[in-house]
């Protein structure tokens, strides 16, 4: 009678838990189901219905618009592959290399440097003496580097590295070295392809965390073809005009009774510079699990 | 031993670690011209200032509690649910947090336009009378609080999920083999084996209470004056300060603010908390 009851309780709760939870990803969703849907609407119809979730009437005006003038997307475009590729390499190089000698039991200053790195998760000195450092003392002003190498490291994924490595056995490492490996070659040959896991993981984040960036550009770029693709879309926002060009009139989405595609078009651009990154983020997803799952219980 | 290659290679990053992160403050640019606390002193009496402030903090009590309530809640609810179930709800749930803050201002200008967005659409619908949701302060706070426990929320969860799934399995048998309830097994089993993370993530959160997420109240806001007096924060208030008035002296007082405010809230709440149960203090 009793386990009957329980099993009732269970059911109900899981319905409930259900809907809820139904509820909740469904709010995570929309958002971006409307950008999606008004980048397909034309604009006329955005005029009188507002933007929209399903398009009332279908069309690739907006696109058009935009490929028809596609410079200042390629080049963001450009930058946004060519700062995340980077950024993700210099930062698996510098950050397992770091990680690693941490992990290392018979390293003597991994206290001090675990605590050095550790600080700088405490500690550290504000927006203006980043600012100064990098755009005047280091002349990144401007450069592609700047977009790169302040963000390229940091305490957070060292200490989850760490934790990963300590997973290996010292056991292996001693019997390397026995067998006259070089620190190098551990490092290299016997370390990092046992934690490939770990290391996809961290490059994931790395290349989400690059992709999606757009402070760095706004504070040092000003020169426009070196923004990423994430600033581009600020710009777009602010200057709802952008497309207004003038390829957009000769190409007759600008007839003189219609307005031009620009509020379509916004949504459009969003869903060009967003959608490569949505698209894989499911295939994805379960290694950001892995990753968080491993990091957070070691801490 | 000492391995001299490893050690190298990481010199580099020695590099990159000291001077962005810890070491540059009050080095370079105070020391090119010495005017003691006059900067300081400027910030007493600084109206934009103390709103700034102001909204920081509370905004980011909002954040930190309601998102520990929220996303432990969501948390529970995926450890009742089928593990099929479980892996849609994580994808999406975990969806907003590795979209930018800038697409989200576009949700949210699609969402709250005054002449298309598709709420006021709603509001028209049902009979009211549109609202100016960019240029009415009251309106922020509420779209604020929605927005950022909106894209952490998920992220924690799953995390907190994740560490849920790491636990005895047999106390949760055993719990309710002797009877306790749904409720019962929550309080007393649920939350004190998550209790660890929870502490670690809040303390990390608490360090950065100074810190307003730039993100979101940049982009979200459309950085509009008009709304200045609910959204503005202390990251906002230094950039403007930095960037359009150029005031390096005020703006680098108010960070040097913040990072020893932050850190001192860091290590008294982990001493607070050491103080109750020392297995949770972070260090």
């Amino acid at each position: 009678m009793k386990n009957k009851l329980v099993m009732k309780e269970d059911r109900m709760t899981k319905i409930i838990a259900h809907s809820l939870l139904t509820i909740l990803s469904a709010c995570c969703l929309i958002p971006f189901m409307i950008i999606l849907g008004s980048s397909f609407e034309s604009q006329s119809q955005i005029m009188t219905t507002g933007y929209t979730i399903i398009p009332k009437s279908f069309t690739l005006d907006a696109y058009k618009a935009i490929f028809s003038n596609p410079t200042r997307l390629v080049d963001a475009y450009k930058i946004t592959i060519i700062t995340s590729i980077a950024m993700t390499l210099l930062g698996l190089f510098l950050q397992t290399t770091y990680g690693y000698v941490l992990s290392r039991r018979d390293y003597p200053y991994r206290k001090f440097l675990s605590f050095f790195a550790f600080f700088t998760m405490l500690f550290n000195g504000g927006l203006v003496p980043s600012y100064i450092l990098i755009s005047q003392w280091l002349g990144m002003k401007d450069s592609i580097l700047a977009l790169i190498i302040p963000g390229a490291a940091g305490a957070w994924y060292i200490m989850m590295l760490k934790s990963f490595f300590m997973d290996i056995p010292f056991e292996l490492i001693e019997s390397a070295k026995l067998d006259g490996a070089k620190e190098m070659f551990i490092y290299w040959k016997i370390v990092l392809p046992l934690s490939k896991p770990a290391i996809a993981c961290i490059a994931l984040f790395i290349l989400f965390g690059s992709w999606n960036a757009w402070y760095p550009s706004l504070l040092y770029i000003e020169d426009e073809s070196k923004v990423q693709l994430q600033y581009l879309l600020m710009s777009v926002m602010r200057n709802i005009e952008f497309l207004n060009s003038e390829e957009a009139v000769q190409l007759g989405v600008n007839s003189a009774q219609v307005s031009p595609p620009t509020l379509n078009a916004r949504m459009a651009m969003c869903v060009l510079a967003t959608g490569p990154i949505v698209m894989v983020f499911p295939f994805f997803q379960k290694y950001f699990v892995k990753g968080i799952a491993v990091g957070s219980v070691k801490g | 031993m000492i391995i001299y290659f490893i050690v190298f290679n990481y010199l580099p990053l020695y590099g990159l670690v000291l001077p962005f992160k810890d070491y540059k403050f009050s080095k370079g640019f105070f020391g090119s011209d010495w005017v003691g606390l006059d900067n300081f002193k400027f910030l007493l009496d600084n109206e934009q200032l103390n709103t700034a402030v102001i909204n920081t903090v509370l905004y980011n009590f909002v954040f930190i509690f309601g998102g520990i309530f929220l996303s432990v809640t969501i948390a529970l609810l995926l450890y009742e649910v089928s593990s099929r179930a479980v892996k849609v709800h994580q994808t999406l749930l975990y969806l907003p947090h590795y979209i930018s803050w800038v697409v989200v201002a576009f949700a949210a200008k699609a969402l709250l336009d005054m002449d298309y967005g598709l709420i006021n659409k709603i509001l028209v619908y049902f009979g009211a009378v549109p609202k100016q949701w960019y240029s009415v302060p009251e309106y922020w706070p509420g779209i604020l609080i929605f927005s950022a426990l909106w894209k952490s929320c998920g992220s924690d969860a799953v995390l907190y999920y994740a560490a849920l799934m790491g636990t005895d399995k047999s106390l949760f048998e055993a719990a309710k083999m002797d009877g306790a309830n749904k409720l019962q097994i929550i309080r007393y089993i649920t939350i004190p084996s998550i209790k660890g993370i929870i502490i670690m993530m809040t303390i990390l959160k608490i360090g950065k209470i100074f810190y307003g997420d730039f993100g979101l109240f940049y982009n979200l806001t459309l950085n509009s004056p008009l709304l200045y007096e609910t959204t503005d924060v202390l990251d906002t208030y230094v950039y403007r300060a930095l960037m359009t008035l150029g005031d390096v002296g005020l703006s680098s007082a108010v960070g040097f603010v913040q990072s020893v405010l932050g850190f001192i809230l860091v290590i008294v709440t982990n001493l607070v908390v050491r103080r109750l149960d020392k297995d949770s203090a972070l260090f």
